[in-house]
């Protein structure tokens, strides 16, 4: 759409894809692309697809049809495990820390398949200060935000070249969500590229550079966040 | 044949959706199955002694399976701990009929009580346990009465017992009565199956088998549910227990108490298929027939069943019924509910169900 | 001082128990899945090393070492190759074909090696003891099974908690798919612990088979034994494990002290569900390790 992004390499591509769960389908032929550098938001309500969509990239679900394209080569072979290793990394939903490791322990197992790089557990601590006294903690132990921040650390441990973030913001309290949003920024800035799912419009839109509504497993609008007005935002969120 | 009433009747708007279960197949299953009984019971009056006592262990065994898979297919109870009430039900015809003195025909359900009266109060200790531990736990059960039978000498400690006051009825009597016992619990295990599961608490077990908690939060007592399918499982099988005991006339506790009966059941259900109570009848036909030629090799035997029972659960875990069902899209026996939609009625009676169902069949 | 003799017997006879009950609980801790052909896993162990005795002539010492090593192979290829495809669809299909693998074990060891009583022999060492006092001598045999099994529970835990492979572990057991986006490959990761639970087992079947005499269908008390030892133990971690194994074999000499013989194996039994019913709650998933 607009001229200077067309330079930046194309780090995610899906074309075409459709997912089912059983006999209902979760995602109806989409496709999109993500370009390096880029934090690119899916915004829309609950059971829309948006973690469908996130945990089809990962690997965790298959397309029906379609492909998912990572650096142009596609990945729909390979197993999630495997796309660790490519540089895709997801935070899920829920944040799925490991509950009986303990906070180092689940830093350390994020770099478990993942690619060399920066991130270690020092550069994870700077980045959420707030780890930093609670490496010997249970991860169960942990407040909702500490546990969301360990999420994110986890996943960087991976040295992701993509992330993935899944309602990161969901449940937290506002001076968390402040923090992880600046993380976020941060990230950006040191290269990595980020699509980040939420149902709360309201902070996506402040980092996102481009930015996609889901409405019942299909995208209603794509473009960039200036340029939607919260008219057409609000249309596509609930399909009126 | 019922038809549950249609729930919009009144709506009278188009189409009209009606829960039902029955077709014109099952009506003819029904004739076919009554014929094949009445057949079945003639038996006795023209066949050799050894074709009725083979056909006793066929329905015992039958039984035992169906049994088996109302536990493992329908309550996702996977016990492989029914000789307990098999042992015990065995045992219980000797106490009954010839300590107590009962006439052993009668003695035969006596002992399916004796059997309910171990099963009941392990089960809420059991039911603490999941999954395969669950299975194992069944199996303590089972040894620890297998273990209590060989260590009393009343009991005839290791050596057993024999069945005298079923040894002493005369021998027509004896063999006739004894068919026409298993014969009648092969059938009524089958129809208590099938009642079962067009209860309230088959529809609870559906719940439960497909998912426990939500069941539990949308008002299914789990643990009742549970609770009334072990105990009917138990009484039947020590039913069960007691024919075989009046077939065979001696009793030994580690053929009573056998591992193996779990393993025929298991491996009947496997083969015919888990969830069906078609699957358990195939089943037992297969079995029966590959023993009946297979048996003097034993070991082998054993041995090939296993292979055949891990094959099958691997690749194929809905067993030949599974395949036929899919492949031919038949019930024989109407136990799930069919959601139906219909043209709106022309009249009052409309056709009992066709095989247009929409999905939602609760397919058990 | 009989009692402290029988005690005593009772206390190392749990140590083997424990060594039983070790792999089963790894595999339920790692994968949630109940092996219930784990005791004829065991046996079978006793009889590659037997085999490996008899045929190859090899000392008991490497036909130990090799067997230890064949199960680990054996552990992982039919968890990667038969039991992976089992899981995750319903809880029934691990329980039926575990079962079955247990026949075809027992059966085919049966074709193989009769259903005779079979014995390996460890030489001189199975007959001596140590004299603590007059009436109480502890055989060093036991003993040393007993140490042993310490010594393989402590390197299990250490293995959890240290270890790359041991976090992934834990990791797994935790969060299957969690892991999987930590790039851990779960199919084989369950393929190694079935390999380590078998390794262990090995260990046990040997060290029964040695002990006293053994047949094809001696596995499934094995694994028996080894459930009330995980569930007494209450699933926490390896330790409890070997907790639940003593209480066992005390429960089980004492038993019969007390009543006689063939009465110890019920009283074993009856306070494993005595156990059962007065712990708080169900016995539902717990991680591998504390």
């Amino acid at each position: 759409m607009s001229g200077g992004s067309s330079e930046r390499a194309v780090v995610l591509e899906l074309k075409d894809v459709d997912v089912f769960y059983g006999d209902f389908q979760a995602l109806f032929n989409v496709s999109f692309r993500v370009e390096e550098g880029m934090t690119f938001a899916f915004i829309g309500a609950n059971g829309g697809g948006k973690s469908t969509l996130l945990r089809t990239i990962a690997g965790l679900q298959r397309p029906a049809s379609g492909q998912v394209l990572f650096r142009g080569e596609p990945v729909d072979a390979l197993a999630a495990h495997k796309r660790v290793g490519l540089g895709i990394a997801l935070v899920p939903e829920g944040r799925r820390v490991f509950p009986s490791l303990t906070v180092y322990e689940n830093l350390i197992i994020g770099a478990y398949g993942g690619r060399k790089g920066d991130w270690n557990i020092e550069s994870v601590a700077e980045l959420f200060p707030l780890l930093k006294p609670l490496m010997k903690r249970q991860a169960s132990s942990l407040s909702g935000g500490e546990q969301q921040a360990l999420a994110i650390g986890r996943a960087l441990m991976s040295n992701p070249e993509l992330l993935l973030l899944d309602e990161v913001s969901l449940g937290l309290a506002p001076v968390v969500i402040k923090r992880i949003y600046e993380a976020m920024v941060q990230l950006v800035g040191s290269g990595h590229t980020i699509l980040v799912v939420e149902q709360d419009v309201g902070h996506v839109l402040t980092v996102a550079d481009r930015v996609a509504c889901f409405l019942e497993g299909r995208i209603s609008l794509e473009g960039k966040p200036g340029d939607l007005t919260s008219e057409a935002i609000t249309a596509a969120y609930f399909g009126m | 044949m019922s038809t549950v009433p249609d729930i919009a009747k009144d709506a009278s708007t188009v189409p009209a959706f009606r829960v039902a279960r029955s077709t014109r197949v099952h009506r003819f299953v029904l004739v076919v199955s009554v014929a094949i009984v009445v057949a079945l019971a003639s038996v006795p009056w023209w066949a050799e002694v050894s074709v009725a006592r083979t056909m006793v262990t066929f329905f015992t065994l039958l039984a035992l399976a169906q049994m088996w898979n109302l536990l493992a297919g329908y309550a996702g109870l996977v016990s492989i701990g029914q000789q307990a009430y098999i042992g015990l039900g065995a045992y219980g015809l000797w106490l009954i009929g010839d300590v107590l003195g009962l006439h052993p025909f009668i003695a035969v359900f006596a002992a399916g009580l004796l059997a309910l009266a171990v099963a009941l109060p392990v089960a809420p200790l059991i039911f603490r346990l999941r999954g395969g531990y669950f299975s194992i736990g069944t199996w303590v059960i089972a040894e620890i009465v297998r273990l209590v039978v060989s260590n009393i000498q009343a009991t005839g400690g290791g050596s057993g017992k024999t069945v005298l006051s079923a040894a002493r009825l005369p021998i027509d009597t004896r063999i006739t009565g004894t068919y026409l016992l298993a014969l009648f619990v092969a059938v009524g295990s089958i129809l208590l199956v099938y009642f079962l599961l067009r209860s309230r608490t088959g529809l609870a077990l559906t719940a439960i088998r497909d998912n426990d908690i939500a069941a539990q939060s949308s008002g299914v007592n789990v643990f009742r549910s549970k609770l009334f399918v072990w105990a009917v499982a138990a009484f039947v099988c020590g039913v069960i227990g007691a024919v075989v005991a009046l077939n065979l006339l001696r009793i030994q506790p580690a053929a009573a108490f056998s591992i193996n009966w779990t393993a025929y059941a298991l491996f009947i259900v496997v083969i015919g298929g888990f969830g069906t109570i078609e699957g358990p009848l195939i089943g037992a036909v297969i079995y029966f027939a590959l023993l009946q030629s297979l048996s003097q090799y034993g070991t082998l035997y054993m041995l090939l069943l296993g292979i055949v029972a891990v094959i099958m659960a691997t690749v194929a875990p809905k067993g030949i019924w599974g395949f036929v069902e899919k492949r031919w899209n038949v019930r024989l026996f109407p136990v799930s509910r069919r959601l139906l939609i219909e043209a709106p009625p022309p009249d009052e009676e409309p056709e009992p169900a066709e095989e247009t169902d929409v999905s939602v069949a609760t397919s058990v | 001082m009989t009692w402290a003799n029988v005690v005593i017997q009772g206390i190392l006879l749990g140590g083997l128990y424990a060594l039983f009950a070790t792999g089963l609980a790894l595999v339920f801790g790692v994968m949630r899945m109940v092996n219930l052909a784990h005791g004829d896993l065991g046996i079978l162990a006793a009889f590659v090393a037997l085999f490996i005795v008899q045929s190859l002539g090899l000392p008991l010492g490497w036909a130990t070492a090799l067997t230890i090593a064949i199960m680990f192979l054996v552990g992982y290829a039919l968890q990667r190759g038969l039991l992976n495809f089992t899981l995750g669809t319903d809880d029934t299909r691990p329980i039926v074909v575990t079962f079955g693998l247990s026949i075809i074990i027992q059966n085919a060891l049966i074709m193989k090696f009769s259903a005779d009583s079979q014995g390996l022999d460890a030489g001189r060492i199975e007959n001596i003891s140590i004299k603590v006092s007059e009436q109480l001598s502890v055989g060093w045999f036991p003993l040393i099974v007993f140490v042993i099994a310490i010594a393989v529970i402590a390197a299990l835990e250490v293995f959890l908690a240290r270890a790359r492979l041991g976090r992934a572990f834990r990791a797994t057991s935790d969060d299957r798919e969690a892991a999987e986006l930590m790039g851990i490959n779960n199919r084989h990761i369950y393929s190694l612990a079935m390999a380590i639970a078998l390794a262990i087992v090995a260990v046990a079947g040997i060290l029964l088979a040695v002990r006293t005499t053994f047949d094809p269908t001696q596995g499934s008390f094995r694994l028996i034994y080894a459930f009330e030892a995980v569930i007494m133990g209450g699933m926490g971690s390896m330790w409890g494990t070997l907790a639940g194994g003593i209480i066992l074999g005390v429960a089980q000499t004492v038993g019969t002290q007390a009543f006689g013989a063939g009465w110890g194996l019920v009283v074993g039994h009856l306070v494993f569900l005595t156990v059962l019913a007065v712990r708080p709650s169900g016995f539902l998933a717990k991680t591998v390790t504390a």
